[in-house]
């Protein structure tokens, strides 16, 4: 990386908050949906917690994992269409055109997605503890969760840009990300995965990579430092965050054509 | 001190063929000399932005060698890029942010930072006019202001050679001056060399040192827009007769001057005269001895369309309509 790529990295990243910031549904819409269902799921869903081996009492503070992922998806989705979007309209091509390295062009990306998921993440634990969830894991599981909810919003920001590169379509990156949502509700968002009665769904559940994002975040929340969570939870986020990264990489490759 | 070949453009060659798709540039040769105004002129899908795109290196040529600015478009793309600036046919702009925000941005691509990033933001902005919008979001901006802020965008890092992909295509007469004005001051006073894509005859012929007409991916013609009109085009007499049944006595009177020609308006007649015939008291006399009563009588100049059906058989303005399977815009590699 050279002196010159991080400002260039910091200036396309600023690029990318500016613009979410300057569309009000873009910035509503994932700070509020996520607390709406987290809302309606911890009300209606009060009496899981009265189940034998249910981890926590609260049934607020069990779900209050979920909208970091669903954060993380809604993030993605609104700033992957606004990529696919620079594509169609020969913006990426117009910073093709100066010498800037084609990698930049994708930590610019990234780096301006993270910041937003940061943010919403910061919202969500803010609200959470505003309703009375308690951190079991403190001031420093709260930084920790941070770090969780950086790689997890890379990871599939990775596998959003991937795919705005891959068609260089607005409609088919909306497209996708239906189909991360049915990863993320055939998860253990609303039960732990040994409370699942139905054996295809806890079967679907223990193989579906979401579940270990969400389970990670939520150790941070009710259990503490489960070391065997978090470590399952960063090698899942790191992994699709490898895997996502080198698609887009190698996407942006043959997009960017240039010489 | 620049050498003359840090501002040129030459081409050999240069072919681009897509996948299950047309070849877009079919063997171009061309040269562009230091601070020289190029219009490249033919109709849509000719191969105009196929050929921008690869001097730009933004696409890789099939075949050919081409050079920017001294530097192989293939082998050295990052020296060519750090010499070029370049407006595309789209201006590419994003809606949320403000003109001095996009200046901002391509500055920093360039690596422009601090004072000098303001300085020349600022400068620019005056240049093109736009310092009283430049904190306005670019979706509330006309599309002249768009085109000129494009054109501001393009000339941050002080390029020595400027690509003009179709700038005032969609603009009103006056802004389409305006940009005229600035791009001709670059070159005069600036030394910039300019490689100016156009399907407006209008704007080749008054902008244009020189002028390569582009056909189906192929240069048809090449030079001075006077070189070009005087080489095989000769006026145009248009006569309409009083009384329309009389179009044909007025045609066969005519066409003992030159051949009839097409194009011009309802109910006259034309002939492009021949060099030898281009006398209009002779054919005033011929008329008037036929007793032929006119309405109006014009005499047309060649203009550079009359070179691009002298060289094509067709007119330029729709020719490009008629191909519908090639596409201007490079095609995108099929994916997915």
């Amino acid at each position: 990386m050279t002196a010159t790529a991080l400002p260039q990295i910091a200036t396309l990243g600023r690029r990318a908050v500016i613009r979410t910031a300057r569309q009000p549904a873009n910035v509503v819409f994932p700070l509020i949906f996520p607390m709406l269902l987290l809302a309606v799921n911890a009300g209606g869903l009060h009496s899981a917690t009265k189940l034998p081996g249910f981890p926590t009492s609260s049934f607020l503070a069990f779900a209050l994992a979920v909208p970091f992922v669903q954060g993380a998806l809604l993030a993605t989705i609104n700033a992957n269409v606004e990529f696919a979007r620079d594509i169609q309209t020969g913006f990426l091509n117009r910073l093709a055109l100066t010498p800037v390295r084609s990698l930049v062009l994708l930590f610019g990306q990234l780096g301006g997605l993270l910041t937003i998921a940061l943010v919403q993440a910061v919202f969500y634990l803010v609200v959470g503890l505003a309703f009375g969830v308690r951190l079991e894991s403190g001031i420093g599981g709260a930084a920790l969760l941070l770090v969780l909810e950086a790689l997890i919003a890379l990871a599939f920001a990775a596998i959003g840009s991937w795919a705005a590169l891959r068609t260089g379509s607005t409609e088919a990156v909306q497209g996708l990300f239906p189909v991360f949502f049915v990863f993320l509700f055939l998860s253990s968002m609303n039960m732990p995965r040994n409370l699942i009665q139905t054996d295809w769904f806890r079967w679907v559940a223990t193989v579906n990579p979401v579940s270990y994002l969400i389970e990670a975040v939520r150790s941070l929340v009710i259990e503490g430092w489960n070391w065997e969570a978090l470590g399952l939870g960063f090698a899942v986020a790191i992994g699709m965050s490898v895997i996502g990264f080198a698609l887009a990489a190698h996407a942006l490759w043959n997009r960017l054509e240039r010489t | 001190m620049d050498s003359p070949r840090q501002n040129s453009i030459e081409a050999h060659g240069l072919v681009r063929e897509f996948k299950k798709g047309p070849r877009a540039v079919d063997g171009i040769d061309l040269r562009v000399d230091p601070g020289e105004i190029y219009g490249f002129l033919g109709p849509n899908g000719a191969g105009k932005s196929t050929t921008v795109h690869m001097l730009t290196t933004l696409l890789p040529p099939t075949a050919g060698t081409a050079t920017v600015a001294g530097y192989d478009v293939v082998e050295d793309g990052p020296k060519v890029r750090k010499a070029i600036g370049a407006a595309l046919q789209e201006a590419a702009l994003d809606p949320f942010l403000t003109g001095r925000e996009h200046l901002r941005l391509q500055t920093s691509m360039h690596g422009i930072t601090g004072d000098e990033r303001r300085r020349r933001s600022d400068e620019l902005l005056t240049r093109v006019g736009l310092m009283e919008a430049a904190d306005r979001k670019v979706k509330g901006y006309s599309g002249g202001m768009k085109r000129r802020l494009d054109l501001a965008l393009a000339l941050v890092h002080r390029p020595r050679i400027l690509f003009l992909d179709e700038p005032t295509t969609g603009l009103d007469v006056q802004s389409r001056t305006a940009l005229w004005v600035e791009v001709g001051r670059l070159a005069k006073d600036e030394g910039v060399t300019v490689f100016l894509t156009t399907q407006y005859l209008e704007e080749a012929d008054v902008l244009a040192d020189r002028v390569g007409i582009i056909d189906h991916g192929r240069i048809v013609a090449e030079g001075t827009p006077e070189h070009l009109k005087a080489e095989i085009a000769c006026s145009t007499v248009e006569a309409v007769p009083a009384n329309p049944d009389e179009r044909g006595t007025v045609a066969t009177v005519l066409e003992r001057f030159g051949a009839q020609t097409t194009g011009y308006g309802p109910g006259s007649v034309a002939v492009q005269l021949t060099a030898s015939n281009g006398n209009l008291a002779e054919i005033v006399r011929a008329l008037d001895a036929e007793g032929v009563v006119l309405s109006q009588l014009q005499i047309h100049e060649p203009t550079l369309d009359d070179v691009f059906l002298a060289k094509t058989g067709r007119h330029l303005e729709g020719a490009g309509e008629e191909e519908v399977a090639e596409p201007e815009q490079p095609a995108e590699p099929a994916r997915v």
